[in-house]
């Protein structure tokens, strides 16, 4: 039943480009896709190992601008020694920019998980805020606020078969949409291993898990890892599509905007952060027709205040559970004629 | 020498309201343990009453300050009283999602009602510097200090010398005990949230006057708060008064001889660096208050 469904939105979503002809549409889709990528990953810290972490955005601009670096080239000087790149292909790019990424989720995550609730908050809301101090000031390095303009799309191929530059959107749509079922099938296979398992005990009682044998800082470490990688192929997507970034990638808001997607849907379920990043993707192109960017993040921030009081889980667990009281009681009346079935 | 001797002159003036910020922060933060991302925005509410009151309105410079401050409280008394006080006792991430809720509709506001073009008021005092040897400083910075310290002399007093903070700090110190011995607790916390919410209002109508009103000023401002806080020792008055002169030191010292650029970084590594070999923070006896 739940395959069918899964398969049938999956068609859904491979047919869109097929009928939907409106490029801006379209150029909507693959942007909520990259940062509903993001958001996954977020939920991966926030959801299974239930640590806020609010500086998520320090991933995701690494990951854009790494790969933009090593598409574009570059050279500074670092005491005296010259460093120079050449300009690498795109591809290249995304897998650096992941495993830097990813490496920085290791370091920060090492650091930061010695604290635990508010002083974590803080430590990941500094770092990205240094991260962004670095990116705007390194200027040899970054072009600081002038921004990396001429970022090549991404090319795929092998030297036999040819290659393909992606200008297209519909293209990218089809890159983003692999990227997040790829994600989707990694990050649901890892909650279903043991080491999922141990990061959700640590999420529900990590005194208790601690006395089980479950080393704390491992698990998280290794859930900052993952969180980080992902974040970092979807910042380096962001930066192969859009063709330009700038420090302002670093923006809080930015982080914010994942949250909101992350507990709109609901933390803690795989499909949550992709049903709120549908909702938080599409309602900009619903809403800029009739208000300014101000009033739609008041309505964003407002919605989050609302969701908290409302449906602190989510809106996917409170669909599950709607749904399954619903198949029980139709269970239940099919039940009704056998009456000695039901003991 | 003489540069120095000015830089320190000019940390001092910045202290005395990252103090302030910190203050009302530490009594937020540290004491209800709330993550109060809208501190940023009443220090940023703060400087835009004072342009209403001054600029828009024509009100006196003192008199406007005062109202600013009331209004600061006012908004602050009213976010505890719609937002927190059902979620008391909530964890901390869910206090913490709706303040950055709060935080994103308040800052918006802001840009809506304002514009996001940056405002400047105008003070009574004379141009030309004070100087004294030196070192020379503008005498609205001289006021701003003055003021700053005189506010944070009143919260010491009123926190240690009156039978409202008495209350105040029995119910930091055990809630339900509190409210048994017939302290009215919902209060207390309205009342302390409305308290930090004025010190952010005052630094934020003390530094309009010193530099622009803009909707952004309250970002940076919240997480400097933040490392004030942690620098001090969560509830710690004295540590944040302190913290907030560090602070300011730090990032004169940092954007004089390092770079100007890394102005802001300051306060981020000291809250790394604390966290990672303090995290009691510097002034920690243990955890209380006063």
């Amino acid at each position: 039943m739940s395959r069918i469904f899964t398969l049938l939105v999956l068609a859904f979503f491979l047919s869109v480009p097929l009928w939907l002809t409106d490029q801006y549409y379209l150029h909507t889709l693959v942007v909520c896709g990259i940062f509903m990528l993001a958001a996954m990953s977020l939920n991966l810290l926030l959801g299974y190992t239930g640590q806020l972490s609010l500086g998520h955005v320090a991933f995701f601009g690494i990951g854009a601008y790494v790969s933009a670096l090593t598409s574009l080239g570059f050279s500074v000087s670092i005491f005296a020694y010259q460093i120079t790149h050449e300009p690498w292909p795109p591809v290249i790019g995304v897998v650096l920019g992941g495993a830097v990424a990813g490496l920085c989720g290791y370091l920060i995550g090492k650091l930061a998980f010695r604290v635990r609730g508010a002083y974590f908050v803080i430590v990941t809301v500094s770092f990205a805020e240094v991260i962004r101090l670095i990116a705007l000031n390194w200027i040899e390095l970054t072009n600081g606020p002038l921004a990396l303009p001429g970022i090549p799309p991404l090319t795929l191929g092998f030297e036999p078969i040819g290659y393909a530059t992606l200008w297209s959107k519909g293209a990218n749509y089809y890159v983003v949409l692999t990227f997040i079922v790829i994600t989707y099938i990694i990050i649901k296979r890892l909650i279903d291993s043991p080491y999922g398992r141990a990061m959700i005990a640590l999420r529900e009682n990590e005194i208790l898990a601690t006395s089980v044998g479950i080393s704390v800082t491992r698990y998280l470490v290794l859930a900052a890892v993952f969180a980080g990688t992902i974040a970092g192929v979807s910042g380096t997507l962001y930066a192969h599509y859009i063709q330009i970034i700038d420090p302002m990638i670093f923006m809080f808001l930015n982080t914010v905007t994942m949250v909101i997607m992350v507990i709109t849907g609901g933390k803690g379920t795989l499909a949550g952060p992709v049903v709120g990043g549908l909702i938080f993707g599409i309602a900009p192109v619903i809403l800029r027709n009739y208000v300014g960017p101000e009033v739609q993040w008041i309505l964003y921030g407002a919605l989050m205040i609302l969701i908290v009081f409302v449906l602190p889980e989510g809106i996917v667990p409170a669909i599950e559970r709607w749904f399954s009281r619903a198949t029980a009681k139709s269970a239940e009346l099919a039940m009704e004629p056998g009456k000695g079935a039901r003991s | 020498m003489d540069q120095f001797l000015q830089h320190l002159a000019n940390a001092l003036i910045m202290g005395g309201t990252y103090a302030l910020l910190g203050i009302g922060l530490t009594l937020i933060f540290g004491i209800m343990r709330i993550v109060n991302f809208t501190h940023g925005e009443l220090y940023a509410f703060g400087a835009y009453m004072m342009y209403f009151f001054a600029v828009v309105l024509g009100l006196n410079f003192y008199m406007a300050i005062a109202f600013a401050i009331c209004a600061g409280m006012v908004l602050g008394a009213a976010i505890e009283y719609l937002l927190l006080r059902s979620k008391r006792g909530a964890d901390i991430d869910t206090t913490m999602l709706i303040m950055i809720g709060a935080w994103i509709v308040l800052q918006n506001t802001e840009i809506l009602i304002w514009g996001s073009v940056a405002k400047s008021i105008n003070s009574p005092f004379p141009i030309e510097p004070l100087t004294l040897g030196p070192v020379s400083l503008s005498s609205v910075r001289v006021f701003v200090l003055f003021v700053a310290l005189a506010l944070i002399a009143a919260t010491y007093v009123l926190i240690n010398r009156t039978k409202l903070g008495k209350a105040m700090r029995a119910t930091f110190q055990d809630s339900s005990t509190a409210a048994l011995m017939g302290i009215n607790t919902s209060a207390i916390y309205t009342i302390t949230f409305g308290l930090g919410s004025a010190l952010a209002a005052a630094a934020g109508a003390l530094l309009g006057p010193v530099f622009v009103v803009a909707p952004a000023m309250g970002d940076l401002a919240s997480l400097k708060a933040f490392a004030i806080v942690i620098l001090g020792g969560l509830g710690n008055i004295t540590g944040a008064a302190f913290g907030g002169f560090i602070l300011a030191f730090a990032e004169e010292m940092g954007a004089s001889y390092i770079s100007s650029g890394y102005r802001d970084a300051m306060g981020f590594l000291i809250i790394i660096i604390v966290l990672l070999f303090r995290p009691t923070g510097l002034f920690a006896r243990s955890e209380r208050v006063g």
